[in-house]
């Protein structure tokens, strides 16, 4: 009797056990939705995956999303406190690029997210690698590791000198589905303070001028340019798209007094601005 | 040529063909019939000295309509001087619309004239019976089975014309007995380039195309017919010299299904109750244009599914008609262009972003005898319609510059017209009065980067456009006594919120060589005055001599003149009719227009005169006939272009036609 009360006992925690974890398994597999892997950094007790709405980061802007696992209890660490740091290795110099911190996703148990433009894409001699740096109940932990920047095949971020002599970076959020239509556009914009330092510029504004150079270099109306909302904040505006096709954004930097930093307006004698986005849909 | 000429005066000689009574021909039409009163019984037959002219042709012998001319075919009818937003074309009462956003496709070049019977023109509001219209209703009446001859009757016709070496061949049979009629009817034309005067070559006005239609008809138990008809048209390879874009294809399907009830001792005269639908697919594509920037496609569609219930009836001194008519159509237009460079993908827009209109009405009309020398007529309409944009993809496009915009837009329309005619001895005065309502077309609600080659601007529609307006007044005078009898009539319309393109300088165009981009807005009025004179004269018992005068202007609230005003016209011919003898000298042209409008594109287009011949004969055995007519339009060779000539492209230099109609049983 006792014997059997014991075995059921222990049948009854096994399967507890056993039926609690393949819940907890489930719900953070669910967490990922439509993300794609894109890479896995591992040390001596951890793993970083990291994720993305595609399967490759790529030249300009990404949206990385991060899970982090023990890897003695593979379980998903909920409360890390994460950093990183891309770098880029050139033959001359090292530099890093825009960022934003890691923050934790709202709503989600497992799931962290920042933002990184990467402004040039790797070649055979120089290479990205990202550094990630993370706090576990007052430990600290660091992994580096290389990662893929290939190209972008459309031109989706531009970096170049002002007439103010400092470095800009534009970086192109939305939309990336295009649509005809007058579309919602994010982009966002940096200035070089340092190799290591690119933080949000804020307070000018980003003219656009979308062109069709197959069909006559004709534009499109009611565009608005972008600006911010508040300090800190991407640069917003909209985006009118009057058919499918080729289409190269003709861009402008202007700084709080108006003055042009970069860029030129298009007409009859000058066909595209020095900077500029291209879209294809 | 010389030769020609002579030959064709010999074989002529100075005779009349027609003079038939019987109007059941099956190849020429029977009358031009400008409705001023409406209910007018059996009239004179008039005929065309050519018979198988293209139906534009025949409309253009109106002097209430102009013709609008791209190419050598179907050409756009002004009635009024009024395009076809502001009126109404039918066939048969059947609502029926293009598919194509530069109007290469007028409802004309969907009927051939072998199959009319006539068409019924009427002016203002006496033309809102089969919808609401500002300038006036075609109606294309088809052959009537009803009057067809009992037993088996048809006819093969042939024609050919020299100058595009048009060449026409066609064929009818029919069938009657008591209770069963059907009537069929096929015709093919192909025509190469046509020359101006002076052979210059015209390239790109070639066409080619074949024309088919169906009836059948049965009548059960007393008075009452169930007849259903079917129409398939089909033009190939139609060239628009006018235009960058030629036609690769123009299809038209064209059905409906009437029943009718005409009861003898009832106050109700004659119920016609009709279910139609028409499909039309229209491609045009600029692959035969040797240099163009950049090469593109341009299909449209227009489908409509219609009903109208008219009921006619008298009651002492009172002969009135109710019409309820209703339609639903989907207009659809898409380009897509080639990109020059191999590397980018092909660019593709809607310019008809697939629209719906829907529209359900009533007519009412009285024409009361008010004693043996006065009729008064009134009529009332009213009906509701609605615009939707059907998909997402081109209510998004037009967002671009209405952001707030919905899909729906529904308005109330109405329309009253009156006219009141009074005999004394030999002279009919007509005075008339209306007020009319309109919606804007599906271009001018709804156009997206539509490109027009007479101003070189692309257009885009305006969703928030209010009904546009027309007040008129007419007053008409006839005379008629023994050998002459002549016309005079004079509308003027008073348009309110009239609809007009108007450049807007912050918005870029978009087709390679435009000049900008225009958006349909209103002006708060305009204004046109129409007026036509004409007059036959029985000089001898077997010559006639018909003429007529034309002349029109207009403005708009900026003081501007409005496109397409015809400056004077005339037309003079002298008939001569003997037994089975036909011939006619005509002389038409018009005066130098001085009242053009720079701001809508046009151009000063100088005088022209031009000289036609015919002459024709009938040959008849028991039940058959054969009839020849030949002749030579523009003798001269004229070189010349009309107010109306989209681009000043210029008209038919000499041209040497011979048609024979072979018919039996009639």
């Amino acid at each position: 009797m006792k014997n059997s009360i014991k075995l059921i006992v222990l049948l009854l925690i096994s399967i507890g056990t056993t039926s609690c974890s393949n819940d907890s398994e489930n719900t953070l597999v669910n967490e990922l939705g439509n993300l794609k892997k894109i890479q896995e950094f591992t040390n001596a007790t951890h793993s970083v995956e990291l994720y993305g709405t595609k399967t490759t980061l790529i030249q300009g802007h990404n949206e990385v999303f991060l899970r982090i696992k023990d890897l003695t209890t593979q379980q998903y660490i909920q409360n890390a406190n994460m950093s990183w740091l891309p770098l880029m290795h050139m033959t001359m110099h090292t530099h890093s690029c825009p960022y934003s911190p890691i923050t934790k996703v709202a709503n989600k148990q497992t799931l962290y997210k920042g933002d990184i433009v990467f402004q040039m894409a790797q070649n055979e001699t120089e290479y990205w690698d990202l550094k990630i740096d993370y706090q576990i109940n007052g430990e600290e932990y660091s992994m580096t590791q290389v990662i893929d920047v290939p190209a972008s095949p459309k031109r989706n971020v531009t970096s170049f000198m002002g007439t103010d002599n400092k470095r800009y970076i534009i970086a192109l959020l939305e939309p990336t589905h295009p649509r005809v239509a007058l579309n919602d556009m994010i982009v966002g914009v940096y200035k070089m303070e340092n190799m290591m330092s690119f933080p949000v510029q804020d307070g000018y504004t980003v003219k656009i001028d979308p062109r069709m150079p197959g069909m006559g270099n004709h534009g499109s109306p009611n565009n608005v340019h972008l600006s911010q909302s508040q300090t800190g904040d991407l640069y917003k505006g909209k985006l009118s798209l009057t058919m499918t096709g080729y289409w190269k954004i003709n861009l402008q930097l202007a700084n709080a007094s108006g003055d042009i930093l970069k860029g030129e307006e298009v007409t009859e004698e000058n066909e595209a601005s020095s900077i500029f986005f291209e879209i294809e849909f | 040529m010389k030769k020609y000429i002579l030959l064709t005066f010999f074989l002529g000689g100075f005779g009349w063909l027609w003079a038939q009574e019987k109007d059941n021909d099956s190849i020429l039409p029977v009358r031009l019939n400008e409705i001023v009163v409406i209910g007018r019984g059996n009239q004179l037959h008039e005929k065309l000295d050519k018979p198988l002219a293209t139906l534009d042709e025949y409309l253009q012998r109106s002097g209430t309509v102009d013709l609008i001319k791209r190419g050598s075919y179907a050409w756009e009818p002004l009635i009024n001087s009024m395009s076809t937003e502001r009126t109404v074309i039918s066939i048969d009462g059947m609502r029926i619309f293009g598919a194509c956003t530069d109007k290469m496709d007028p409802v004309t070049s969907y009927v051939e004239i072998s199959n009319l019977s006539e068409a019924q023109i009427q002016s203002g509001q006496q033309g809102s019976c089969h919808g609401p219209t500002l300038g006036g209703a075609i109606d294309l009446k088809r052959h009537s089975g009803e009057k067809a001859s009992m037993g088996f009757s048809g006819g093969i016709l042939t024609g050919y014309e020299s100058n595009a070496k048009q060449r026409i061949l066609g064929g009818s049979v029919k069938y009657r007995d008591s209770s069963f009629y059907v009537l069929s009817n096929i015709t093919y034309r192909k025509a190469e380039n046509y020359q101006a005067g002076g052979q210059r070559e015209i390239k790109y006005s070639q066409f080619e195309k074949i024309n088919s239609s169906i009836t059948v008809g049965y009548e059960f138990l007393q008075n009452q017919l169930l007849e259903a008809s079917f129409i398939f048209d089909e033009a190939q390879d139609v060239g628009y010299p006018a235009l960058p874009m030629d036609v690769s294809l123009a299809k038209a399907w064209i059905g409906s299904v009437k029943y009718a009830w005409a009861p003898k001792k009832h106050w109700v005269k004659h119920w016609e109750t009709k279910l139609y639908a028409n499909s039309i697919t229209h491609f045009m594509d600029d692959s035969k244009r040797p240099d163009v920037p950049i090469r593109m496609d341009m299909p449209g569609w227009s489908d409509t599914y219609g009903y109208y219930s008219k009921i006619r009836g008298n009651k002492d001194a009172h002969a009135w008609t109710v019409n309820f008519n209703g339609f639903y159509n989907r207009s659809l237009a898409e380009m897509t262009m080639f990109s020059n460079n191999p590397n980018e993908p092909d660019m593709f827009m809607y310019t008809w972003p697939d629209i719906r209109t829907l529209y359900n009405g009533v007519f009412v009309e009285d024409v009361i005898t008010l004693n043996c020398h006065q009729t008064l007529h009134w009529n009332l309409g009213m009906g509701v319609h609605q615009n939707r944009v059907n998909n997402d993809f081109g209510l998004a496009s037009l967002q671009i510059f209405y952001p707030d915009m919905p899909s729906v837009n529904t308005r109330f329309l109405k329309s009253v017209g009156t006219q009141f005619n009074h005999h004394w001895n030999d002279f009919k005065l007509l005075l008339g009065a209306g007020y009319g309502e309109r919606a804007p077309s599906v271009s001018e609600g709804y156009a997206f980067y539509i490109f027009n080659s007479y101003d070189l601007f692309d257009y885009i529609g305006n969703p928030n456009l209010k009904n546009e307006k027309s007040l008129e007044t007419s007053v008409g005078l006839e005379y008629q006594k023994s050998s002459l009898k002549m016309q005079f009539k004079s509308s003027y319309f008073r348009l309110l919120d009239y609809i007009i393109g108007i450049p807007q300088n912050e918005w870029l165009p978009m087709t390679i060589g435009a000049q900008g981009i225009k958006q349909y807005q209103q002006l708060s009025y305009a204004n046109l005055w129409h007026n036509q004179f004409s007059w036959e004269f029985k000089v001898l018992p077997n010559l006639r001599w018909n003429g007529q005068l034309v002349y029109s202007l207009g403005t708009d609230s900026e003081n501007r003149n409005l496109p397409f005003l015809s400056p004077l016209q005339y037309r003079n011919e002298l008939q001569f009719k003997k037994d089975d003898w036909v011939a006619t000298a005509s002389v038409l042209g018009n005066a130098t227009q001085t009242q053009y409008s720079p701001f809508y594109g046009e151009n000063r287009t100088p005088a022209y005169a031009i000289v036609n011949l015919s002459a024709g004969y009938q040959l008849r055995w028991e039940k058959q006939k054969l009839q020849i007519q030949t002749g030579v339009e523009n003798v001269l060779d004229t070189f010349y272009a009309t107010f109306a000539d989209w681009n000043n492209i210029p008209r038919m230099g000499r041209n040497i036609f011979i048609n024979l109609n072979f018919s039996f049983g009639e």
